[in-house]
């Protein structure tokens, strides 16, 4: 049987296979060249500057909080009435000190294993809860699909921030609290979007061979539908953790979330609100943290989402 | 039955309704006649081809037979075992396999081509070391060299390579009978050619049995045995591929052949060819639902459904239209007795 077709694929840079290829040279015979998908995203993300950049400021603020208690820090509780609101720059402090007189960098690392872990927490959370849901809902269709999905709406119905407020509110202040309301307030959004990426794939005729191949519903969710979700979700759940920082933050401001004397940047900035116009800089650290961390996640979000759109 | 039935597949009275939602609750406000009432049968060997309009039904019957939708009614026997009674799905689904239109939809975009052939055995139990061995072999059946292939990501094969991927897919778990919904449609003329001729290889040297549908004409008169012409979810005429584009019976087939492109602009058109759209399966036509569009339809083709019979000629030929019904009160039907009596047969 000839095959005239076949001598005449060639690759791009765009496919994953490409990689380390030049542009539209001929795939050698006998020599395997495609890679696996995953790793054809690796190698477009290392050639993407911004998110490779985020991704190491991003590195640097989670080696940061985690080393925190070990690093040559001033311990970020001492208050010194003698020393408040020093500028930035003075000897001893190097960003400066609060209207207690702690030490501004110091509270802001420490502040950062707070703040990272209720803007990662929750969406981690949200994402197993909301996954499950979204992928019996999607595969499942019909009643079951129409129950989970009106639940959602309903939730979906309310601004985010307005929600976690609200559920906060009820269950009573306090750090797990906010984070089981930012959770609750995640799971909608998360749920809708596997949902919708599910259906679609649920009527794509390769699920139906799949069913045609007698292979069990688990089986097809695994090898068939979760690796074509998780590109999208992924890209989702970065943009939710740059929301999630921002809500904790919101939270700790209103008085909902991390309370006094803990180090959180929304506190912070609730605390340092009286003082701004006595030191306007030191105000405005914890407010520039929220703002480079969730910059970061959501160039990240833009960067993963461009590296996985492989053109079909 | 009886235990050695002469045909691989055998379909009675298979019905689908697709229910159509609407409101807040989602209640079925109307049903799609998608298959209504559709008997055939296939004998082991033979390609039965499917041609109708879109939308005429063909895919649905096709889903239907393996199972991927449930059939409101209707029994589907396989070598003669009631599938559901004495024949698991799950069974069913190892000798019958189907082969999809879309060559890329039915390929998963993120899995390697030999990951995508060897699932179905590696489902089945097979070590996933043998089963890409298999998929390597099934690749060198269908035409392309494994070495070369077995790596690459649909996306970065022809359309041609694909639909070759797709049938080492259906393949790789033994089926008897194969489903070809629109296999070759898709691909352009020259690889069309090439990939047919790839499947009557394949049918030649692995035994099966094809039930292959399509809309192209041509070409079911090229690789089929017999031929299944389908109307609105409705066998209008059924029989030896020789008979059915030879001698047709049903005006539909008659306006089917004739509306085809010819070669020849010398071959004279006898008959009216076919306007217009099929009506909607939602409310088909009362009675036969071809006589909108049938130039000899006439009031008992209103008022009673033609039901599928013999027509004379060729054995295994069989017709639904009150024409070919001696005595059904159509006006170009022989009469019932010698007599003229035009007692009706019931
Ligand atoms: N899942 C479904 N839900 C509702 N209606 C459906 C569904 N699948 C098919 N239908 C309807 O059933 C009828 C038959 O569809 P089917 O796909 O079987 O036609 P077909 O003969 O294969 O057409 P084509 O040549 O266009 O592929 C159509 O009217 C279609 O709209
Ligand atoms: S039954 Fe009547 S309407 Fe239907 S095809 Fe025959 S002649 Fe035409
Ligand atoms: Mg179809």
């Amino acid at each position: 049987m000839s095959n005239s077709e076949q001598s005449t694929v060639r690759v791009s840079l765009d496919t994953p296979g490409a990689v380390g290829s030049a542009p539209g040279m001929d795939v050698p015979v006998g020599y395997a060249q495609a890679r696996s998908y995953w790793r054809g995203v690796f190698h477009r993300v290392l050639r993407d500057r911004v998110t490779i950049g985020c991704t190491l400021v991003l590195g640097l603020l989670v080696f940061l909080a985690i080393a925190a208690p070990v690093l040559p820090l001033i311990d970020p509780d001492v208050a010194n009435s003698g020393d408040r609101l020093l500028p930035i720059g003075s000897p001893g402090h190097l960003l400066g000190t609060d209207e207690l007189g702690r030490d501004m960098l110091s509270r802001l690392i420490h502040g950062a294993r707070l703040s990272l872990l209720m803007g990662v927490g929750p969406v981690a959370v949200a994402l197993l809860v909301g996954g499950v849901l979204g992928l019996t809902a999607g595969y499942l269709g019909g009643r079951t699909n129409m129950i989970i999905m009106r639940i959602t709406d309903v939730f979906y119905a309310f601004p985010s921030i307005l929600l976690a407020v609200a559920i906060a509110g009820a269950l009573g202040a306090g750090i797990t609290n906010a984070l089981v309301a930012i959770t609750i307030v995640f799971i909608p959004p998360i749920t809708r979007v596997v949902e919708s990426v599910t259906t679609q794939l649920r009527s794509m005729d390769f699920i139906d061979a799949a069913r045609a191949s007698g292979a069990s519903t688990f089986s097809i969710i695994r090898t068939h539908i979760l690796g074509n979700v998780l590109g999208p979700v992924l890209v989702y759940a970065t943009v939710l953790v740059s929301v999630a920082i921002v809500i904790a933050a919101g939270l700790s401001f209103i008085g909902l979330g991390a309370s006094p004397p803990e180090a959180e940047w929304g506190l912070m900035l609730n605390t340092l609100r009286q003082s701004i116009f006595l030191a306007p800089w030191i105000s405005l650290l914890p407010g520039l943290m929220i703002f480079i961390t969730s910059m970061c996640f959501n160039l990240i979000s833009d960067g993963l989402r461009s590296a996985m759109d492989v053109r079909y | 039955m009886t235990a050695a039935a002469p045909h691989i597949l055998s379909v009675q009275r298979l019905q689908k309704y697709f229910p159509v939602r609407s409101g807040l609750l989602g209640r079925a406000s109307a049903w799609v006649q998608a298959v209504d009432d559709v008997s055939f049968e296939i004998a082991a060997g033979e390609t039965l081809g499917v041609v109708g309009e879109s939308g005429c039904g063909k895919s649905t019957t096709g889903r239907l037979l393996m199972r991927l939708i449930e059939p409101d009614a209707g029994q589907i026997r396989f070598e003669g075992k009631l599938v559901g009674r004495d024949l698991k799905v799950s069974d069913l689904r190892r000798s019958m396999q189907m082969v999809f239109q879309d060559s890329y939809a039915s390929l998963n975009p993120r899995l390697a081509v030999a990951d995508s052939i060897a699932f179905g055995p590696q489902t089945h139990g097979m070590p996933r070391e043998r089963a890409i061995g298999r998929a390597r072999e099934l690749l060198g059946m269908v035409g392309l060299e494994p070495s070369q292939f077995e790596r690459r990501y649909p996306h970065e094969l022809s359309g041609g390579q694909r639909q070759r991927v797709n049938f080492a897919r259906a393949l790789a778990l033994d089926p008897k009978l194969i489903i070809l919904d629109e296999a070759v449609s898709a691909l352009d003329k020259s690889v069309e050619a090439q990939v047919l001729n790839l499947l009557v290889e394949l049918k030649k040297n692995l035994g099966l049995t094809y039930l292959f549908i399509s809309h192209d004409l041509n070409v079911v008169q090229y690789v089929s045995d017999r031929v299944l012409v389908m109307y609105l979810g409705k066998v209008a005429e059924v029989g030896p591929v020789d008979a059915i584009y030879g001698a047709p019976q049903h005006p539909y087939t008659r306006a089917l052949l004739d509306s085809r492109p010819s070669m020849d602009p010398e071959i004279r058109v006898e008959h009216p060819p076919l306007t217009g759209d099929p009506p909607n399966p939602i409310n088909p036509p009362s009675g036969c639902r071809f006589r909108t569009r049938c130039p000899h339809a006439e009031a008992v083709c209103q008022t009673q459904e033609p039901d599928l019979r013999p027509a004379h000629g060729a054995p295994g030929h069989l017709v639904a239209c009150h024409m070919r019904r001696a005595g059904s009160g159509h006006s170009q039907a022989a009469p019932l007795v010698r007599f003229g009596d035009r007692e009706p047969s019931r």
